[in-house]
């Protein structure tokens, strides 16, 4: 029934052409007509496509070559020069991530000219790189530490640094740069304009005098930064860190007075376990709760919780947005509806596309509807003031930091988020506190939020939210099951890592309108022989595909529905998660997400009896009445990408 | 406006506007190819890369589109002989870019100015201006059906590296001025990703002569490897600095003796990313196979700090560096704090031994020619004039 159509507008988008290798399009042809080449590298030989580069063809040989400013995620560089190697007949040493392989060669991976060279290039990095390591905030997990110590580094040979040569920036709610670290590998500006095609950092100046900077050099709290946190997952030093709130949480924890609740998002849980050495794709959702116990959070929540009532307003919202374009013939109701849980794409569309904001769901993401929750209804049914609870907010992201701090995220009379804690910071603390997270009893989430469903978990992944709608609406449209419509209620179209997708639900028959909405409709008659035509996209370089083919009216501008997600891979690839991050990673992450998911036995947000409740108990003019609407729902700011 | 002097007659005044043109429209580009292959031209620009070699791989590479680019940005520290072509024979090198637009199938062309050379422009464009009345630019160049080849005129905003050619097409391009990871090379992709090539502007000048004159008649001049003329300039310590003509194969005895330098105790040939050659050397030959040039040629006279020299060319090349790649961002910096460090009698000769290896490691590891030349200078110095710096008190 539903109709897969992988989008034309291709898997991933590629910006500038100067950040971009210009191998990449000429070598792509050049493959179809040419026969693989044959390489030796130290004296191992092996066929390649033509094209590759000498580091793919080391690496399938099991050759390690260090890198530095190379990264799976991004275009090349070949600018740390620390992977040189040398070709036989060639005068000048090769940088083997950025060379590509057309002829047969003969490479040498560790010759004395190399080697020399290697440590050359080390000692030169940390020779400008400001810092100790015992006091940064990437000790034990630093590339160039790591570097450093498989060369054997033993002194500074050519001088070290003793004082910071630029000051912190510490402007951003979300983000914290500190230059001093730099060493200029520039994975931050490919990641920013190339893989993100945001923009903001850039290299400015020349020679040693060269950095990373913001246009005008302005803080980061004054450009058009979407606070996504990419930077930070790709940065090898200490030099991009998130605006690290541990130690005011641990204050509120030792505050006897505070009442400590914290909620944690799907993706941090599929993934914290790799801070302590579990291999990706193992989620410990249990054994973190027992820990944050542990540590003295006085309630753990689970977001997942709020995701669902996110659905359920935001799916409500996308109800009434199509009848008044199909029924009332309203022409200036806003179709299709953005979706808004993550809040580094909020401050994209703010930014790039502020015209469009009015497609932007006005449900809050699930983070702040939570917040709002917890600080309202729960501070009530507990009999507490709602001025003693400190909301602390698990999230992958950085941009969650930014956004809990947003002014009109006071829904509930107080901050509705306190504090927006990562994965890395939660990892942290569990250290800190002397927890052996893995080594943990297993246990559950609180009341009265405890049950969640797999719709919530999904949340986590690019196509989740989407796929979590669908299953919700069309049981509220159509009255069948889920299960009935896709095996395991799974809408696998949506699925996957393809950067832009798009499906098309064709509603065939409809049923009675639920209680729940039923102050909203009167029937579905309306819906019937409707084709809900959905988007999915993840990374903001795809989002601005999809708002560029809108704008041009092409098909995504026909759609009803479309999932917008700022990172790659969805919140399993945000900024908060730890370090590394590649497709390999990520795709790991996914596969813990989904199963998940399929070990719960509520699976959608609307069967969640939490949900239920609250609807019944609290928010008793339903879905996007006007308490949910002052509680749950926000607005936008048109910011536009001019920066006075 | 002033010119830099010119001493003597150039070949270029002998040759008219045209007859290059008419000589290669006379027969295919193939043809063209084989007259310049058999003069053979080298690129005047330094680095020597025979001139049929470059447009043969172009014109053979697939792409409906296809640039020819003069890089006109003349920024080698002591170079000034381009200006001279720019200013008196501006015809001869858009015919040159002409001829390489018929050799490569090329529809457009690009001169690249340095920033310091916009009061040219008005100049240049009114010779372009010109030739397009002369049906020696536009569409169906001398009658020439099918044929058709323009140029515009690009500025540069200053920077040295952009004289490097990817770095040059950066620039073109819109971007931050920085060289390209090679390969793959500008002439399969260069200009936004199309068949390009990058010459110098004497190159161009030095096609329509031969074009003219003969591949024989070139080629009767300089070395077997060497072939033909080239300008100089020639500046520093000397009693007629200046732009001058020579064969290749010139040694820089003869050369001193022409420019009235003969007291040089050392010169610089080939500009701040060239070699310091002392009087002991002073019977080298100034040729491709020997001691290469752009043609820049900087007289030390006797009483010159050598430490001065490298200190100059070190800041210069700290200046210029583009920043991208650890070597040259990080290392020459290094080399400049040594030569203070001589300067004040402060290097041990472990040290100085150190940064020598360092220097080598630049040559090797940098990402572009600019890294990879930017030690010579130094390494030059240090092995020529150890009696010199080596033993210096502070103050």
């Amino acid at each position: 029934m539903l109709e897969d159509i992988r989008s034309e507008l291709g898997d991933t988008t590629r910006a500038p052409a100067s950040q971009r290798t210009r191998t990449a399009e000429v070598l792509k042809r050049a493959r179809e007509s040419h026969k693989p080449v044959e390489v030796t590298i130290d004296g191992n030989t092996i066929e390649v496509p033509f094209g590759a580069t000498i580091l793919d063809a080391a690496q399938q040989l099991g050759i390690r070559i260090p890198t530095l400013c190379y990264h799976e995620d991004l275009c090349l560089a070949g600018v740390c020069r620390v992977c040189v190697v040398e070709i036989e007949g060639q005068r000048t040493l090769q940088a083997a991530c950025s060379y590509p392989i057309t002829v047969p060669i003969k490479v040498q991976t560790h010759s004395p000219k190399v080697r020399r060279a290697r440590r050359h290039i080390i000692d030169l990095l940390l020779g400008s790189h400001y810092g100790e390591c015992y006091t940064c905030s990437r000790n034990n997990y630093c590339e160039l530490q790591r570097l450093a110590a498989e060369y054997g580094v033993d002194c500074f040979r050519f001088g070290h640094l003793s004082e910071p040569r630029f000051e912190i920036d510490q402007s951003s709610h979300a983000l914290v740069r500190d230059m001093n670290k730099c060493v200029l590998c520039r994975r931050c500006i490919r990641t920013c304009i190339d893989l993100q095609e945001v923009g903001v950092l850039e290299a400015i100046g020349r020679g040693n005098r060269t950095k990373i900077a913001t246009f005008m050099d302005k803080p980061l709290a004054e450009v058009i930064c979407i606070n996504c946190g990419q930077c930070i997952n790709r940065c090898p030093t200490g030099a991009l860190r998130a605006n690290d709130p541990t130690d005011e949480v641990w204050q509120a924890i030792d505050n006897p007075k505070k009442h400590v609740v914290i909620q944690t998002a799907p993706s941090p849980r599929a993934a914290i376990g790799e801070c302590f050495g579990l291999e990706p794709g193992h989620a410990v959702t249990f054994e973190m709760n027992t820990a944050l116990r542990r540590c003295g959070f006085d309630r753990i929540f689970d977001t997942n919780f709020a995701a669902d009532l996110t659905i359920i307003e935001e799916g409500a919202e996308l109800l009434m947005r199509l009848k008044r374009a199909l029924v009332d013939k309203d022409e200036s109701v806003a179709l299709p509806q953005f979706t808004s849980c993550s809040p580094g794409w909020v401050k994209y569309i703010e930014h790039f596309y502020p015209e469009y904001l009015d497609h932007v769901s006005s449900a809050k993401s699930p983070q702040q509807m939570f917040g709002a929750v917890i600080k309202t209804y729960y501070a009530q049914l507990n009999g507490l003031d709602p001025k003693d609870i400190v909301t602390v907010a698990l999230m992958p992201c950085s941009a969650k930091k930014f956004e809990c701090n947003r002014p009109e995220m006071c829904a509930s009379g107080h901050k509705d988020i306190d504090f927006g804690l990562t994965t890395r910071e939660l990892a942290k603390m569990i250290r800190e506190a002397g927890i052996d997270l893995l080594g943990m009893p297993k246990s559950d989430f609180d009341d009265p939020f405890g049950t969640a469903t797999g719709s919530g978990v999904i949340f986590g992944t690019t196509g989740g939210v989407m796929e979590a709608a669908i299953r919700t609406v069309v049981e509220l449209v159509t009255g069948h099951k889920g299960e009935d419509l896709f095996e395991h209620a799974e809408v696998i179209p949506v699925r996957g890592f393809e950067g832009v997708r798009y499906a098309e639900l064709p509603i065939a028959d409809v049923g009675p309108v639920p209680e729940l909405v039923a102050h909203l409709f009167d029937d579905w008659d309306w819906l019937k022989g409707v084709t809900l035509k959905m988007g999915v996209c993840h990374g903001t370089a795809n989002a601005k595909k999809v708002m560029e083919d809108i704008k041009s009216g092409g098909k995504f501008s026909q759609c009803h529905f479309i999932e917008f997600m700022a990172c790659p891979g969805g919140c399993l690839g945000g900024g908060g998660q730890p370090g590394p991050t590649s497709p390999e990673i990520r795709a790991a992450r996914a596969k813990a997400i989904y199963a998940e998911d399929r070990a719960y036995t509520v699976r959608k947000s609307h069967e969640n009896p939490a949900i239920v409740q609250l609807y019944k108990q609290f928010l008793t003019d339903g879905p996007c009445g006007q308490k949910s609407h002052h509680l749950l729902h926000t607005h936008y700011m048109a910011r536009g990408k001019y920066i006075e | 406006m002033t010119h830099a002097m010119k001493t003597g007659s150039l070949t270029f005044d002998t040759v008219e506007s045209g007859t290059g043109l008419d000589a290669a429209l006379a027969g295919t580009g193939a043809e063209v190819l084989r007259t310049i292959k058999s003069s053979g031209l080298r690129g005047r620009g330094g680095a020597g890369f025979p001139t049929s070699l470059k447009w043969k791989l172009a014109a053979e590479a697939e792409g409906d589109r296809k640039y020819v680019v003069c890089n006109a940005d003349e920024g080698e520290p002591g170079t000034f002989k381009d200006r001279v072509i720019l200013a008196d024979h501006a015809d001869l090198i858009f015919e040159g870019m002409t001829i390489a637009a018929w050799v490569i199938g090329a529809r457009y062309g690009i001169v690249y100015l340095r920033a310091e050379y916009t009061y040219l422009r008005p100049h240049l464009e009114a010779v372009l201006a010109r030739q397009r009345e002369q049906k020696l630019l536009g569409e169906n160049i001398s009658g020439k059906k099918g044929f058709s080849f323009d140029i515009q005129i690009r500025m540069g905003a200053g920077s040295y590296v952009c004289g490097e050619e990817t770095a040059l097409i950066e620039s073109l391009e819109g971007q931050r001025g920085e060289p390209r990871n090679r390969p793959p090379v500008p002439i399969d992709t260069g200009y936004l990703d199309h068949p390009t090539i990058v010459n110098n502007v004497e190159t161009f000048a030095w096609v329509v002569c031969i074009m003219a004159k003969g591949a024989k008649w070139f080629s009767s001049f300089g070395t077997e490897k060497s072939t033909g003329h080239k300008l100089f300039s020639v500046s520093g310590d000397c009693d007629r600095p200046g732009v001058y003509e020579f064969p290749l194969g010139i040694s820089v005895a003869e050369l001193l003796d022409e420019v009235g330098g003969q007291e040089a105790k050392a010169v610089q040939v080939g500009g701040a990313a060239g070699l310091c050659v002392p009087e002991s050397q002073f019977d080298r030959t100034i040729a491709y196979e020997d001691i290469p040039t752009g043609g820049s040629i900087i007289v030390f006279g006797p009483d010159r700090d050598m430490l001065d020299v490298a200190e100059n060319f070190l800041e210069f090349f700290i200046d210029e560096s583009c920043g991208q790649c650890t070597p040259c961002r990080e290392g020459v910096p290094k080399l400049l704090e040594g030569v203070n460090m001589l300067k004040r009698g402060e290097c041990s000769m472990a040290y100085l031994e150190e940064l020598c290896s360092l220097g080598e490691t630049l040559q090797l590891a940098s990402k572009c020619g600019l890294g990879q030349m930017a030690p010579n200078a130094f390494l030059s110095i240090v092995e020529h004039f150890q009696d010199e710096i080596l033993g210096r008190t502070a103050g």
